[in-house]
């Protein structure tokens, strides 16, 4: 019995200090993250000041409608009768329309609702179901309105990748992780909630 | 009245062209509603709560804890199939394969990149209760707890056997693709284990809880989708193929798994070398017996590691100088780096015309030096780990070619203490271990 214990000890004994060494490593790694760990988790934001609109969003993500959708911060939005992120550019509207056709209309999946309020506003909102995330409205409000439309990653939908595939794709690096608590980058007014 | 907000819109319009694509803001004033309309809020829906990710981490140990129990106490190939299952089922399809020890490698590598990335904590435990649990219990985490192991464990039908010089040389591909991993992610610059999974589009192809968004399957990832496939039509002659060959994390685990305190053996009892359990593994991990060297030649073996050292070192060095020379084309995985490339190009009129990553920059409107010098930034970084990176290939060479020289005496059949998954198969192939499980169930009169 004390004959294989002898032709084992050296090599036992190497293995036993690499395991040493390998406790050490392991606990080392933990208490140096430790002091680079947040307590809170992350998710995928896009940032509506880089966003340009490049229609990425609406075909790189995992999920087919994409998780990004158009929102829109009602606080900013001028409640145009002609607005541009509703009608397409050059759009010349009749005297007497109310809601215009499909064709008529800049959304290819007519996603955005419109509605007289009072005078000459009109409420435009987003059906979220219909929207698929591609960016032609907030083109359209970005460049002739307020920008009140803008395209954030729904956290209802979004699958919290751990690497988003929108955010390789797109050329403005506007993807960014945020703290799940703050889970929204939202333009105007909202951003204070 | 409408021709009225027509004027006005083509006013708006010709001030837009003359002022460029200026950040939008209040082009229109602001409605003052008198009917008593109010604005409806933006709807903002929260994300998963941070609850369901201390269930994930529970998970995580209860199952870590339960493969190493069945793998090393209780040697129960079936506990560890069902535990498979059950991890496929929670980690993969539920959670659609995005909680997940494997690509943690990357967070933790940017969180001490130094980029100022702080690693949910979460996601640190996915990366080291897995490390730990092998330090005591050997490769477990394999063989019941990763999902994408589990998948390839499932769909083994006939294994067929490797040629050793392949297996080996395979099986340095890991080592490398781990640097590349950590240059990528410690650098900021992709997570390249995650955008290169071959499973996680199989696991999302699954609508199960997930009614309002079921993947398309020829969405955006068909090409991934086709990989993965690919990997486990291979997977049904080539036992695991990713985790033997590819799995950066496996390549963590390996190391760690060579000194863990205990291990999965074929038979607690003593191995009559009969080699039935070589056959079972469908791995290629279990090592022959190898009898005993003559001892004339331990002279010989100790010139031959010297020389093998000295080369080792000369890899080493030959690698570090590689990556610093593969710096430029390493860092324009970074994003900033590209798009500081395209802005020169354009700047300096060598290209013409416009692109998405060029266009985003100039909406910034903010002038190119400022690009230029954290694009100077990025590639400093690279200039420091891609030569490390270089290195770590050339250690990961140097070391098989020491370790193939280095001869080792087994007097039993063992499982290898690197490549054992501890999946269990070989416990019903050992004949021993077949009689005493039949002394154990007579003895106590169960099943």
């Amino acid at each position: 019995m004390s004959e294989p214990k002898k032709q084992l000890s050296r090599r036992e004994m190497l293995r036993r200090g690499a395991l040493g060494a390998g406790l050490a490593g392991v606990a080392g790694t933990a208490a140096v993250l430790a002091a680079r760990t947040a307590r809170s988790g992350t998710v995928w934001q896009l940032d509506p000041e880089k966003c340009i609109q490049c229609g990425n969003c609406a075909v790189n993500c995992v999920l087919d409608p994409s998780a990004v959708r158009v929102v829109h911060a009602f606080a900013l939005c001028g409640y145009c009768d002609l607005c541009f992120g509703y009608f397409p550019p050059g759009f010349e509207p009749d005297d007497e329309f109310e809601t215009p056709g499909a064709e008529s209309q800049l959304c290819p999946t007519g996603a955005i609702l419109r509605r007289w309020t009072e005078g000459p506003h009109f409420e435009y909102t987003i059906d979220e179901a219909l929207c698929i995330g591609c960016g032609k409205c907030v083109k359209g409000c970005g460049a002739f309105g307020n920008g009140s439309l803008f395209l954030q990653v729904r956290h209802n939908r979004c699958l919290n990748c751990n690497e988003c595939s929108i955010a390789a794709a797109c050329p403005a690096g506007a993807y960014r992780r945020v703290p799940a608590d703050h889970p929204y980058l939202l333009k105007g007014e909202d951003q204070k909630a | 009245m409408n021709r009225h907000a027509t004027a006005a819109a083509v006013l708006a319009i010709l001030a837009a062209l003359l002022a460029g694509a200026a950040p939008a803001v209040e082009r229109f004033a602001l409605p003052q509603f008198k009917s008593g309309y109010v604005r409806p809020a933006t709807e903002v829906p929260a994300p998963r709560a941070d609850l369901y990710d201390w269930l994930d981490v529970s998970a995580l140990a209860a199952a870590l804890a339960a493969a190493s129990y069945l793998a090393i106490r209780a040697r129960s190939r079936r506990g560890l199939w069902w535990l498979a299952v059950m991890s496929l089922a929670y980690f993969g399809f539920w959670r659609g394969g995005c909680a997940c020890a494997v690509g943690a490698t990357q967070n933790v590598a940017l969180a001490l990149g130094g980029g100022g990335y702080a690693v949910p904590a979460a996601v640190a435990l996915f990366f080291i209760l897995p490390l730990a649990a092998t330090l005591f219990f050997g490769r477990t985490f394999c063989a019941g707890v990763c999902p994408l192991g589990a998948l390839q464990e499932l769909v083994v039908v006939r294994p067929l056997r490797v040629p050793a010089w392949l297996e080996h040389s395979l099986g340095l591909l890991a080592y490398i693709y781990l640097g590349a991993a950590v240059l990528f992610a410690a650098t900021g610059s992709a997570f390249v284990i995650c955008e290169y999974d071959p499973f996680v589009s199989i696991f999302r192809l699954a609508p199960l809880g997930r009614p309002a968004s079921t993947m398309n399957a020829l969405g955006g990832s068909t090409g991934m989708l086709v990989l993965g496939a690919a990997f486990l039509a291979a997977g049904l002659f080539i036992g695991r193929p990713y985790c033997r060959w590819l799995c950066p994390y496996g390549a963590i685990l390996r190391l760690l798994g060579r000194v863990s305190r205990w291990r999965v053996t074929i038979t607690p009892e003593e191995c009559i070398k009969c080699r039935l359990c070589e056959d079972a593994c469908p791995f290629g991990a279990i090592r022959r017996p190898t009898g005993d060297w003559p001892r004339g030649e331990r002279l010989i073996e100790r010139r031959r590691l010297a020389v093998l050292l000295v080369i080792a070192a000369a890899l080493l060095a030959a690698g570090a100088g590689l990556g610093w020379r593969l710096v430029g084309p390493m860092s324009r995985m970074h994003h900033t780096v590209r798009q500081a490339d395209r802005v020169r190009l354009e700047e300096t009129g060598q290209v013409e015309g416009t692109v998405d990553l060029s266009d985003a920059f100039y909406a910034t409107h903010r002038p190119p030096a400022e690009l230029y010098a954290e694009a100077a930034a990025v590639e400093a970084s690279f200039a420091r780990a891609s030569p490390l990176f270089g290195a770590w290939v050339g250690l990961v060479l140097g070391a098989k070619l020491i370790q193939l020289s280095v001869r080792r005496t087994r007097t039993d059949y063992e499982p290898d203490r690197a490549a054992c998954v501890s999946c269990g198969r070989c416990f019903a192939y050992c004949p021993i271990e077949r009689e005493r499980w039949k002394k154990a169930s007579g003895g106590t009169n169960a099943s």
